[in-house]
């Protein structure tokens, strides 16, 4: 990108909300039914039904403006939102116009390892929309999602690259997960963002003109959009053109950004406050309770493993990063009573087995019960660490009891000094050049014997045993 | 049948209380009725005798094994813009031909609980959309004192059926006054509660910050004990108030001693029918002879209503009425994309009043005129009820007429929409106010037409103006009066 240039990002990050049922009936909240199953006369439009409010909803969406720092409105509305559209059961959605749940706050990046604050405009709360679905010859609609609760987040344009864009989509997904607000499952449509960018000459102060970039639901999709969208908006400005305020389409596979429509073809949503709901008023008391019941963020956490478990920063930001995997270390941490262990245990063999199958850390058979388990067997010496790799090897592909794979692979530590002994002296009997040479003061000529003894045991004999044993015979 | 002999004078619950007839009767007998006078009035677009009768033989078990409240068996009539589960909802409109309803609706399933039978479906102006019921895809009502006038409207059907004696009583929508008006025209009496007094769930919203459901009946007392059935919070209804429901039947004693009632003065007014103001004049001094104190009072911005009434109704009915687009039920013409689909189906099936209402709607809604009309008109509705706060501090009701006329010949207004609307002076300013109103008859033209007289009262304040209706009612005739229509037969 050219140094000439300043881009100015603002995004619409819309975020359903992890509620039991929809915002304005009892229909389940669920993804992946049977089209037009989870459905009823209210989120279907039919005539004489009326919304009633999930307050489930406005909590999420107040716990996540506390968490991003928001204003809490005291007093918000509900407004109708006018547009015809197929997936719009009622052809007016639910929303908030002018007095929105959470109002400014800000999600902090990393950029060039500098912290960057993005500001917020505004967190409003409304419902999703049906979901159409384009068939050979016909198209189809799937009401199953009108009626999610849907939280819309409005940055201010303070991004200035499309690096920075999905930095502030990763930082906000995982505050969010965090928070138990939403489980932002990019594949089932949870968080989707309009991105709205303009380009201007770097002396310039006024923005330039904005295109916007509609209905986004990949964080790669938003990377590659905005930096194709960046890439023409400087082209055209560059050869005396002008940018068009417009709406643009993402092709993904052509991997260009299309015109849909222009300025003069935008909705006119024609706002009016919903008459068939009533304000929500939220008192001081209400939302003091949320904010103490916040959860602990990536950052706080990140400390408290340094702190608590005496974890390297390093290996701390990585298990923090995930929410998941995060609760799954403490999970193996407290049951095992071996926080460095555990540590170990995730960040080699269980981020290998997550990156190289492409995982979450839920779809994964080790359970950390499991993994806690094993670990004890390494510190009571019951199986050593060859041993223990192997009984990970069936966990990841069988899952399963340890103690019993242990067994049923005959891994279990040969501690047991007569058979020790016996291995000890047939090595040293059948190595004497070896054992010369430790004796000369070849230290090395040690892993040597001890290599043989292990070969001879099948791996099961217990390494420190067998080291003292050698030492014994030799030294002696 | 001679125990309808005498019935036919009353047409009261009495008899189905004390056992003289049972509802099987009485609704065997009211499905004849209906049979003939609706080939005059067309009150009603629909009946479900089957299942009326099913409904009345239920009711009669259990009046029999004494569990029976007061509206055990008692045969209602339902604006066809209630939903009531199985049954059509068509809104007097072809853009809901095919449409069968999934739900009950809360005012409804409140009358199937006590054992009320549901008759059929009360013909309307489409959409609630009129003030003389000729707006209606399945024709014109007519006015049971004279059918070549109209019933008024909406709920001409509601009020022409329960004239001429085709339901004991029925249940009407008020958005602007489409309870109270027809209730007039057709010499009856009707009830518009405090808006949030009775759910909404399930009427199909024309304004929702307006609409309002009420009974339409022979007498108040009948107005009374519907309402103690219908009042009350509903969980499906966020706007419905959590406010204790009186029994308002035992509201119904005593003369009107102690009581102020204001005469707003911007209520009579120049122009009006004569014969109107004579009557309700009339009304006012027979409420003096009962006890009450007179006081003139101002509702200065009264003037502003009708203008108000249609910005706000119009633009809340333009988002109401945009789910008919043909896609999920109702009517539908094809159309080469969606967008063409959404405006041949509402070009072919809604009738010129609600595209008229729809477009006046978008309008004032639309970007640039949101301002000017829809803000203006939402603080001109606090004034107005600022205005009724005011005189309510004066007085404890308000008696005014509900129309400045009589009803209408078929026909004389459906050239001007203007003169129309204006006819809706007196009753949209309850419905701004969210206030409550009723309508009682207090006299005929000398064209033998009925005249209402109005008493408003303040939000939630329906025991008030229910003890005065009936003590004016209990103190005249009028509402003892029978249309040449009555039962169908003229005569």
């Amino acid at each position: 990108m050219s140094d000439a240039f300043k881009v100015s990002i603002g995004l619409e990050t819309h975020v359903q909300l992890d509620t039991r049922s929809k915002i304005w009936c009892g229909c389940a909240n669920v993804f992946g039914s049977e089209p037009n199953t989870d459905v009823c006369p209210v989120c279907l439009g039919y005539p004489g039904t009326m919304p009633v409010l999930n307050r489930e909803a406005v909590r999420l969406t107040v716990m996540a403006g506390l968490m991003l720092g928001c204003e809490i409105n005291r007093y918000s509305k509900f407004d109708r939102k006018s547009y015809f559209y197929p997936d719009m059961p009622k052809n007016y959605q639910i929303s908030q116009y002018d007095l929105p749940l959470c109002l400014g706050g800000g999600v902090e990046i990393m950029v060039d390892g500098q912290p960057k604050n993005i500001r917020l405009n505004r967190i409003h709360l409304e419902e999703d929309v049906a979901k159409n679905n384009h068939f050979e010859g016909f198209s189809g609609v799937d009401f199953n999602r009108a009626g999610t609760p849907l939280m819309e987040i409005v940055s201010e344009p303070d991004l200035s690259s499309a690096e920075e864009a999905f930095a502030y989509l990763q930082a906000l997904k995982q505050m969010l997960v965090y928070g138990g607000i939403s489980e932002c499952n990019l594949e089932q449509g949870n968080m989707r963002c309009d991105i709205n960018c303009s380009v201007r000459p770097a002396a310039q102060e006024q923005l330039g003109t904005k295109t916007e970039i509609k209905n986004m639901n990949t964080f790669k999709g938003v990377l590659r959009s905005l930096t194709y969208e960046i890439k023409r908006q400087i082209d055209v400005v560059s050869s005396g053109g002008r940018v068009v305020q417009e709406t643009r389409r993402w092709d993904d596979e052509a991997g260009v950004t299309r015109s849909m429509r222009s300025k003069e073809d935008a909705h006119d949503y024609r706002y009016f406050p919903e008459p068939d709901l009533m304000p929500v008023v939220l008192s001081e008391q209400e939302i003091e309770g949320w904010r103490a019941s916040l959860p602990e963020m990536p950052t706080t956490r990140r400390q408290r493993f340094v702190d608590e478990y005496g974890l390297p920063d390093y290996d701390a930001g990585v298990l923090v990063a995930d929410k998941a995997v995060a609760d799954f270390f403490e999970a193996v941490a407290r049951d095992a009573g071996n926080p460095k262990a555990a540590s170990n245990w995730m960040m080699t063999e269980m981020l290998r087995v997550l990156s190289a199958d492409d995982l979450e850390i839920a779809d994964i058979k080790v359970t950390p019960a499991a993994l806690a388990v094993l670990i004890r067997l390494v510190d009571e010496k019951a199986i050593n660490n060859t041993g223990a790799k192997e009984v990970f090897a069936e966990l990841v592909a069988n899952g399963g009891d340890p103690k019993a794979i242990v067994e049923a692979k005959g891994l279990a530590q040969v501690s047991d000094t007569g058979a020790l002994n016996t291995w000890v002296e047939e090595a040293i009997a059948a190595h004497p050049n070896v054992v010369d040479d430790y004796r000369g003061g070849k230290r090395a000529a040690l892993q040597f014997l001890m290599g043989q003894v292990m070969r001879a045991s099948q791996g099961k004999a217990n390494p420190p045993m067998v080291l003292q044993a050698l030492r014994d015979k030799l030294d002696s | 049948m001679a125990k309808f002999a005498d019935h036919n004078e009353t047409f009261s619950l009495a008899g189905l209380q004390q056992g003289t007839f049972s509802s099987v009767e009485w609704v065997t007998d009211l499905l004849q009725r209906i049979e003939r006078s609706d080939k005059t009035i067309n009150a009603y677009i629909s009946t479900d005798g089957e299942w009326a009768l099913e409904q009345a033989k239920a009711a009669d078990q259990r009046r029999a094994s004494g569990e029976a409240g007061p509206l055990c068996g008692a045969p209602i009539g339902v604006k066809d813009v209630l939903n009531v589960q199985g049954q059509p909802c068509h809104c007097a409109s072809r853009i809901l031909e095919g449409y069968t309803s999934p739900y009950d609706a809360t005012a409804v399933s409140r009358l199937r609980d006590q054992g009320a039978v549901l008759l059929g479906r009360l013909n309307m102006d489409e959409f609630a959309m009129g003030s003389t019921n000729e707006n209606s895809a399945f024709g014109a009502v007519r006015n049971p004192w004279n059918p070549d006038f109209v019933p008024g409207g909406s709920s001409g059907g509601s009020a022409a059926a329960v004239a001429a004696g085709s339901a004991w009583a029925a249940l009407g929508t008020d958005t602007g006054g489409s309870i109270r008006q027809p209730a007039s025209f057709c010499g009856r009496v009707g009830l518009k509660p405090s808006y949030g007094r009775v759910s909404r769930f399930g009427l199909t919203a024309f304004a929702s910050s307006l609409d309002q459901i009420g009974p339409i009946t022979q007498t108040v007392s009948d107005a009374a004990t519907l309402l103690t059935a219908l009042a009350g919070h509903d969980a499906k209804d966020s706007t419905s108030l959590k406010q204790a429901v009186p029994d308002y039947s035992s509201a119904l004693k005593g003369d009107l001693r102690g009581m102020r009632l204001g005469l707003p003065k911007q209520y009579f007014i120049e122009g009006m029918d004569q014969e109107v103001e004579a009557a309700v004049r009339q009304a006012t001094e027979q409420c003096r002879e009962l006890g009450a104190e007179l006081v003139e009072v101002s509702l200065p911005h009264t003037e502003y209503a009708i203008a108000t009434y249609y910005i706000i109704a119009t633009a809340e009915a333009s988002a109401n009425l945009a789910r008919f687009d043909g896609v999920r039920y109702g009517a539908r013409e094809a159309g080469s994309d969606p967008l063409d689909q959404y405006g041949k189906t509402r070009a072919a099936f809604f009738g010129p009043e609600v595209k008229r209402r729809i477009i006046l709607g978008t309008y004032v809604l639309s970007s640039g005129y949101h301002d000017a009309y829809y803000l203006r008109a939402q603080q001109v509705r606090t004034l107005i009820r600022r205005d009724f706060e005011d005189a309510f501090k004066q007085c404890d009701a308000l008696l005014t007429p509900v129309a400045p006329t009589t009803a209408y010949r078929i026909g004389e207004r459906t050239a001007d929409p203007i003169q129309m609307y204006l006819g809706d002076i007196f009753t949209v300013t309850a419905n701004l106010a969210g206030i409550c109103g009723l309508s009682v008859p207090c006299g005929f033209s000398s064209a033998d037409l009925p005249i209402g007289l109005q008493i408003l009262g303040p939000a939630f304040g329906e025991e008030t103006i229910l003890r005065v209706g009936h003590a004016y009612e209990q103190s005249t005739d009028w509402h003892v009066r029978r249309p040449p229509l009555w039962a169908g037969t003229a005569s």
